[in-house]
């Protein structure tokens, strides 16, 4: 029984981070109920409805510009991790810094147009 | 697991996003999907090869398909917007205006 | 081990190229409107400065590597870029008063006329397959926006739409391709692939299989049968001056890039890929002529003349390699290069002539709109008449010229069936080139508004449709340009 002591620990610890704050909410906050405030999303989507329902195409937009940015950046990543064996191997250590700042350069002047032009405005 | 069992998943990917593309006809939508599929079996490939060859230029390749994957599907979806402004509809069957 | 700088220098036309469309997208953005005539200027003098710095940087010496060789300058480069940039150059001569009357002609038309010249750059100065796939996206990537432009109109939406869906799928297959290769060689570098596939290590299939796709996605980029679905309704629904850029730049591109990867990469397994590329010629040639009769759209008749035209560049990259035979292939590929030249030149006279005709709400895109044009200007009818002449390849056009070259190295090939073939497709095509003529001369015209057209335009376009007549009359200098970059690039 000894070797399950430190799974009844998981268990108590577990349940104390699920419930307490509910517990405090419910004691400390405030209730002032209003109709929005009980709808799940504040996106425009009834809660409860079929779910097959037609998305509006804005919302792809929008999701696939986050999407370019965020893939963009994973391009940092083989840069972060070759970065000092880059060095190591003798390369110009401004070359190396100077060729990423340009790429984010580049990817900061995209993000500046697509802002201006007002594709991230809804309407 | 070895080399073969991810490249006839990979190839298994290609062919149905293949089809998918030749027979959908309801969504465009779909169709995107299915191009970002066929882009997903290549870089499975690439990073099977690239593992049993214990080559690293194949992942950096899957690295810039991916980036590249983004983009298209940005390029996609603004022409789709565009035609759902005039069409008010995305379905493939009516794409019918240039004929010939 | 020090790691080198690697040499900037031999880059500088791609990286003016891309410094341009960088400004430009900027100006598009935030720029005040008074500065919009400059947006012209900045993307001429772009490819004015690029075409200078390709001429002194490349060609001496002959062949020159950076970046650890994945970049590569020789003669082909430099040929088939000085031809990329004019042709680039004539189409934004001819497109501007088109796009000034629909007030398209905004800062990022011509930021995305230059990311997909880089594109294009890029394919003609890689050497690695990384490369070659992120030159081809470039290039599409901005010619897919380039169609869907206009905004106005539902047809170019729709268009574009096609064009997207079916050049994605196209590049999947090339990807796909490439990774199949990749698995059989362990290296993406195209020499090292090259020298790796002469071993004939392990599986051939799996090379096989990987050209096999490889070939489906060249072909589908250039618009040859059976992959051809797009070419037509891209070329109808685009506006004018992006199928004017669409018909010239990206085929000498797409030349470079089959040629490329087929001959310098893959050329230890001809024997895979040259009976695909025959297949796919002689099927282009013989729909492409027979498709184009049917039409009576100018603009679709022509994409399904450009098809039988792929047919032939096509044809000639097939039938370079023969048995061990240097010279025999040397002449097949100049005769192809010759050819991709002549028909981007032919395709910008074409296409520069329906913009001639065309002005604010009216496309002149139908065959009936050329009705008559001799009584409306006898000179451009005469410019029209030598135009057509070249592309059906009547003999002292230089579009004659170009088949000839193309069909002797099919001939010494072996293949006299294909040239046979090809010569009755090309007569019965002429039919409908002749046939523009005849309504150009001898039919009323529909409407009686005269030409207006920018004098640029005007002397542009006759110096290209005289310049077609005139290296008929003396097509050497040309050829032996283009040998000379297959002597001195092989």
């Amino acid at each position: 029984m000894e070797s399950y002591f430190p799974v009844l620990v998981f268990l108590v610890v577990a349940l104390a981070i699920g419930v307490l704050p509910m517990v405090f909410g419910w004691i400390l906050g405030s209730r002032r109920p209003d109709p929005e405030k009980y709808s799940p999303y504040e996106c425009g989507f009834e809660p409860f409805e079929d779910a097959r329902i037609k998305f509006d195409v804005r919302y792809y937009l929008i999701a696939i510009l986050f999407i370019l940015f965020d893939l963009e950046i994973a391009l940092l990543f083989p840069w972060g991790v070759t970065f000092n064996e880059m060095i190591a191997a003798g390369a110009n250590a401004w070359y190396a810094f100077t060729t990423v700042l340009i790429f984010l350069a580049v990817l900061v002047l995209g993000y500046a147009v697509e802002w201006k032009n007002g594709a991230l405005d809804w309407e | 697991m070895t080399l073969t069992h991810y490249l006839l998943l990979a190839g298994a990917l290609f062919v149905i996003s293949v089809v998918g593309i030749f027979l959908n006809r309801k969504n465009l939508i779909v169709l995107l999907m299915c191009i970002e599929l066929m882009l997903l079996a290549v870089n499975t490939n690439f990073i099977a090869f690239s593992h049993f060859l214990g080559d690293i230029h194949g992942q950096v390749f899957v690295f810039f398909i991916l980036t590249v994957a983004a983009a298209e599907a940005g390029i996609g979806l603004a022409i789709l917007v565009v035609l759902f402004r005039h069409r008010q509809s995305i379905h493939v069957d009516d794409l019918t205006e240039l004929r010939g | 081990m020090a790691l080198e700088l690697p040499n900037f220098a031999l880059l500088a036309p791609q990286i003016v190229i891309a410094l341009a469309a960088l400004v430009l997208m900027t100006a598009g953005a935030f720029a005040r409107e008074r500065w919009r005539q400059w947006n012209y200027v900045v993307a001429q003098l772009a490819v004015i400065v690029a075409t200078l710095l390709t001429v002194f940087t490349s060609g001496d010496p002959r062949v020159q590597t950076t970046f650890g060789g994945i970049f590569l300058v020789d003669w082909i480069t430099l040929v088939v870029q000085l031809f990329i940039y004019l042709s680039v150059f004539a189409a934004l001569i001819y497109g501007r008063f088109y796009l000034i009357e629909r007030g398209l002609e905004r800062a990022e038309y011509y930021a995305l006329v230059l990311l997909s010249l880089l594109g294009m750059q890029i394919l003609t100065v890689a050497n690695h397959l990384l490369l070659f796939y992120l030159g081809l996206e470039l290039m599409s990537l901005a010619l897919y926006a380039l169609v869907a432009f206009d905004r106005n109109h539902a047809l170019r939406a729709e268009a574009g739409m096609k064009y997207f869906v079916l050049g994605a799928l196209a590049s999947g297959l090339i990807l796909y391709g490439l990774s199949l290769i990749y698995g059989a060689t362990a290296t993406l570098s195209l020499p090292e692939i090259s020298s790796v596939a002469a071993l004939r290590p392990g599986d051939e299939r799996v090379f096989g299989f990987g050209l096999a796709f490889l070939v489906a996605g060249i072909a589908f980029k250039f618009g040859a049968v059976p992959f051809h679905m797009w070419v037509a309704d891209v070329y109808h629904g685009a506006p004018t001056p992006v199928t004017l850029l669409l018909a010239s730049a990206p085929k000498l591109a797409a030349f470079a890039l089959a040629f490329r990867l087929l001959v310098f990469g893959f050329f230890e397994y001809a024997h895979y890929w040259q009976p695909m590329l025959m297949v796919v010629a002689v099927a282009s040639i013989v729909l492409g002529n027979l498709a184009a009769i049917a039409q009576k759209n100018l603009k679709r008749m022509l994409a399904y003349s450009g098809i039988s035209h792929v047919g032939f560049i096509l044809l000639g990259l097939a039938v370079g390699v023969v048995e061990g035979n240097h010279q025999l292939a040397l002449n097949a590929y100049s005769a192809t290069l010759f050819y991709a030249i002549v028909y981007a030149v032919m395709s910008l006279a074409s296409f520069g002539l329906i913009l001639l005709m065309a002005r604010s709400g009216f496309e002149a895109e139908w065959l009936d709109d050329v009705k008559g044009l001799n009584q409306k200007s006898p000179w451009f009818a005469a410019m029209l008449l030598i135009t057509m002449f070249s592309l059906a390849g009547v003999p002292f056009f230089v579009g004659f010229f170009a088949k000839l070259a193309v069909l002797q190295a099919v001939v010494a090939a072996g293949y006299l069936w294909v040239a046979v073939l090809a010569v009755v497709m090309s007569l019965i095509g002429a039919f409908y080139y002749l046939r523009v003529v005849k309504l150009a001369y001898f039919d009323e015209p529909t409407e009686r508004q005269p030409l207006i057209a920018s004098s640029e335009t005007r002397v542009l376009l006759s110096g290209n449709a005289l310049a077609l007549a005139l290296f008929g009359l003396m097509p050497q200098g040309l050829m032996s340009l283009a040998a000379y970059a297959m002597i001195a690039s092989l």
